[in-house]
């Protein structure tokens, strides 16, 4: 009887024990690590770390990057998110055009702009051709790359979650706006967005923390003088062989990624008429 | 009323030519003859699909990449569906600490599980390669097969399996021939997800991995630091089209809808 009431415990067990002593115990072991580097409590891996100016550069470098790459992300997703769901004839393929490239490798998708964006490349072949520019110019490499990059790689996610919310929404609801008096602008606006705005949080979520924690991306199109939080772990952990700085920055990293995904998909549940 | 259609679908068109465009410039890139990787190439040629396969550096890549992918996930499923199931099906207290357990590997960045991984299991224990990769795509998959396991399971009613029970079934009968067939196909997409996860992944192997023993993502990535031929170009357009076979069998079998 005892054995029947406890198999639950034996089917979760070992699983648990898997997390456990490869990820729970690792983690609890780094942070600890940064308060207790040798003897007694200390702030100091933080304060140092805080304190330095490349850390601040390249943590702000991160943020900016991912908040305009999101802001992007938002303007061309949620369009085309709208357009699929209300008006294309070609839904599916729609949608399996916007997995495909999220189930192509970061790697290959970042090299594809390393040859588009590249002095050889189609883009700087355009404009040297169009005569806006004498000589090639320096698209690679740089924070322009990055934001590129990032937009490319994170736009599907924001396209399907919008897709997401939009497919639950009646098409009928705009012309009952309008039977009622509402201009198609104020439908949408008051009604459609609204009722979309969910979506767009997720889908924000997913773009932002994305971001701040992709790694193939940034090491690719970006530079050495353009690090970003997950290339300056990687950096400190196997260049430098830095590990209490590379265990600082990756808890800096944990920290904000589940702040953000916390407070805003908490903000999704809260704004989401349907859901209520 | 057509206008604003039109701007919408011109906008969209853009953006699927931001989105897919690249990737054609790649395939197309592959077949040009010169040396340089150029686009729009010329004349046309195999020969660097030919050369792909002469790297012995990428196949070796390639089916460590799969045979790691391939184990992870089937470890990931041996740890994760009994857990789905419990939490499912007995009650118990702590459900809510358990499941987010399961599912917390998502939640920290790769790079992060790379570091402490590599920090805390690898260099502490002295771990060879092999076993590191594999407990860390491990880690990788579990949450992919929690997450769908425990909804199919949600949509399961377990009194067939009690029924099946009180026939005289055995639990590990009813289990085997009673609730796994019900749910094959939110197990089967779950594996899909989680194999193409691992094998695209970069940020955690690259701690992990050594000379010699690299990922093929990993291998890619050395490779593009230092050469700029078109041989990555055909070894990514052949990458791609498995990832277009994928695709098409998922959508025949179960639907791309299930699982984005």
């Amino acid at each position: 009887m005892t054995r029947k009431k406890h198999i639950w415990l034996l089917l979760v067990l070992p699983g648990v024990l898997f997390l456990v002593v490869f990820m729970l115990i690792p983690l609890f072991s780094v942070l600890l690590s940064t308060f207790f580097p040798d003897t007694g409590f200390t702030l100091d891996n933080y304060v140092s770390l805080i304190g330095s100016v490349y850390f601040q550069q390249v943590f702000g470098r991160s943020v900016r990057l991912s908040l305009l790459s999101t802001l992007i992300c938002a303007l061309l997703g949620f369009p085309s998110a709208y357009y699929i769901s209300r008006y294309s004839r070609h839904r599916g393929l729609m949608m399996a055009l916007a997995v495909f490239p999220m189930f192509t490798s970061p790697v290959i998708r970042s090299f594809s702009w390393m040859v588009i964006l590249g002095r050889k490349g189609i883009v700087n072949s355009f404009l040297v051709a169009s005569g806006l520019f004498a000589r090639p110019q320096s698209l690679l490499y740089n924070e322009f790359s990055m934001t590129v990059g990032f937009v490319q790689l994170f736009l599907p996610q924001m396209i399907l979650s919008l897709l997401g919310v939009m497919d639950s929404i009646p098409g009928d609801l705009t012309e009952a706006a309008g039977s009622l008096g509402a201009t198609r602008i104020s439908a949408f606006l008051r009604i459609i967005f609204p009722l979309c705005a969910s979506g767009l949080v997720t889908g924000s979520v997913l773009v932002f923390t994305g971001c701040m924690t992709a790694y193939t991306t940034p090491q690719l199109l970006g530079a050495t003088d353009t690090q970003v939080l997950s290339t300056m772990v990687y950096q400190y952990a196997m260049s430098l062989r830095d590990w209490s700085q590379a265990s600082a920055v990756a808890m800096v990293m944990i920290v904000v990624t589940m702040l953000v995904s916390g407070i805003f998909n908490h903000l999704s549940r809260r704004i989401n008429p349907l859901a209520a | 009323m057509k206008k604003h259609h039109f701007l919408l679908g011109a906008i969209t068109l853009m953006v699927y030519v931001f989105l897919i465009g690249p990737l054609l410039i790649i395939m197309a890139s592959s077949f040009g003859e010169q040396n340089a990787l150029v686009f729009p190439g010329q004349g046309f040629t195999f020969k660097w699909y030919a050369q792909v396969f002469q790297m012995s550096s990428f196949i070796n890549a390639a089916l460590l990449s799969l045979e790691i992918a391939f184990a992870a996930t089937a470890i990931a499923l041996l740890l994760g569906v009994p857990a789905a199931y419990a939490l499912n099906r007995y009650p118990f207290p702590g459900k809510g600490i358990l499941k987010t357990l399961f599912l917390s590997p998502v939640l920290i960045p790769c790079i992060v599980l790379g570091f402490i991984m590599l920090r805390y299991v690898v260099s502490r224990w002295n771990l060879p390669v092999i076993p590191s990769l594999l407990i860390g795509h491990t880690l990788l998959s579990i949450p992919y097969v929690m997450r769908v396991t425990t909804s199919s399971l949600a949509n399961f009613d377990f009194a067939i399996e009690e029924a099946a029970g009180s026939l005289g079934a055995s639990r590990g009968y009813a289990f085997f021939h009673i609730v796994l067939p019900n749910i094959r196909s939110g197990i089967a997409s779950a594996c899909v997800m989680a194999v193409i996860n691992s094998f695209n992944n970069v940020s955690l192997s690259t701690f992990l991995t050594a000379p010699g023993i690299k990922m093929l993502p990993i291998e890619i990535m050395g490779y593009v630091e230092y050469h700029f031929d078109p041989t990555i170009a055909a070894l990514a357009t052949i990458m791609m089209l498995a990832t277009l076979g994928v695709m098409l069998v998922i959508e025949k079998t179960l639907g791309l809808q299930s699982v984005v």
